[in-house]
């Protein structure tokens, strides 16, 4: 079992794709670096901290980019996301089996400011153009620095969401909601609440992912071969229908919760029998446990 | 207050005299995070070895000097054009990975 936290971007790419299928566009020896970065003193990557390109997946040819956590965060800049759109305006012109993108990202690198936020708008535009071409886009989510801001929303924006229990999925981060919520109300550095609220079990257990596996490149190669299977067309029945199950979670919780937990309060409510014991079961234990 | 200034400092090493290595596709290793870097190896013409660093840690000139002589004496590569991104890697580090961009060469194309 290798660990799919512990991977690189290019390093997931390699296990998790079919052998040597990856075929890289515009890779680092392109030197289309940030323009950004260097008039701030910051250094750059050579591919902007994300790689993209075609491969195959159990022999289907599928379009995939994989964003590197430990460069800037996963953070989005100006090309970081023209690479995204690319690939993805691309797979509308060429149309592969599925998309993958193996996300990784603290959200907008705030070091390009609007260039970024424009990036990650883009994506979004570009992630629900090609879902309605019937190209089903599959986002697998694992790594040590979670899925938040513009990609979190990227992420909810895709017909299908992988994650493992290390895995978080989020619009702000930890310490964004300390920050602008007091630490009263949300403290970053408790990391069992972070993981309650933000992680691949409460996501799975709320319906917010669709596939929760071990911390495993492999599980999540299987994970994906399964997902580009099935494309969810986006109509205005299913948005609806997702805005009313929303408005009914948001009613499962009262205002106040009086020190109870109300992650562990909310697992209650959807109907998960003994709720407080989440946390301890392991990754199998809990798929079994989502009531709908 | 220091009075190196702040920004990113570009460093050029050269060395000449290596076996020539066979033409191989580009190497990428490591990672731009904090005290990482990544190295990448590229076939060029000539038997020379370029190195260019850019790096956010200004004034460490002649440690990467000493590095870089050093990366040479153990693998006096030509034909190779190393490029380094580096945010405040140490010596060992930097070492290790351009040792594991040289392992990553094709077969029989590593001197």
């Amino acid at each position: 079992m290798i660990s799919f936290a512990e991977c690189s971007a290019r390093e997931r790419l390699a296990l998790l794709l079919d052998a040597r299928s990856f075929h890289e566009w515009i890779p680092p020896s392109e030197r289309l670096t940030s323009p950004h970065l260097v008039q701030l003193g910051v250094p750059s990557a050579f591919d902007d901290g994300v790689a993209i390109g075609r491969a195959k997946l159990d022999g289907h040819e599928v379009f995939v980019a994989a964003q590197e956590g430990a460069f800037m965060g996963g953070g989005v800049g100006e090309v970081h996301g023209a690479k995204l759109v690319g690939m993805l305006q691309r797979a509308l012109r060429d149309r592969p089996a599925a998309v993958l993108l193996l996300a990784e990202s603290g959200g907008v690198r705030l070091h390009e400011a609007n260039a970024g936020l424009i990036a990650v708008s883009e994506v979004m535009r570009a992630v629900l153009d090609v879902r309605a071409a019937g190209i089903p886009v599959v986002v697998l989510i694992g790594g040590a620095n979670g899925c938040f801001g513009g990609m979190g929303i990227v992420a909810r924006c895709a017909d299908f969401i992988v994650m493992s229990d290390v895995g978080r999925l989020a619009m702000s981060g930890p310490e964004v909601i300390e920050a602008s919520h007091g630490v009263e109300e949300y403290d970053s550095r408790d990391r069992a609440l972070v993981w309650r609220t933000s992680g691949g079990k409460h996501r799975w257990l709320t319906g917010d992912c669709d596939a929760l596996v071990e911390d495993d490149v492999q599980a999540f190669r299987a994970a994906a071969m399964a997902a580009i299977q099935r494309s969810c067309p986006v109509t205005l029945e299913g948005l609806e229908a997702e805005h009313a199950l929303l408005e009914t979670r948001l009613h499962l919780l009262p205002l106040e919760t009086d020190g109870a937990d109300a992650a562990t309060w909310l697992w209650r409510e959807l109907g998960i029998d003994q709720p407080e014991r989440v946390p301890e079961l392991d990754v199998g234990a809990v798929r079994t446990l989502r009531t709908a | 207050m220091s009075d190196i200034p702040a920004g990113i400092e570009t460093l050029d090493f050269s060395f000449s005299g290596g076996r020539r290595v066979a033409a191989f596709a580009p190497v990428l290793v490591g990672v731009v995070g904090s005290g990482n870097l990544e190295v990448m190896l590229e076939a060029a013409a000539g038997d020379g070895c370029a190195v260019r660093v850019e790096t956010s840690a200004r004034g460490f000139g002649p440690i990467w000097q000493a590095v870089a002589d050093d990366f040479f004496a153990r693998h006096p590569i030509g034909g190779v054009r190393v490029s380094i991104n580096d945010m405040g890697a140490t010596p060992a580090v930097v070492s290790l990975r351009l040792d594991q961009a040289v392992a990553e060469l094709p077969e029989g194309a590593s001197a």
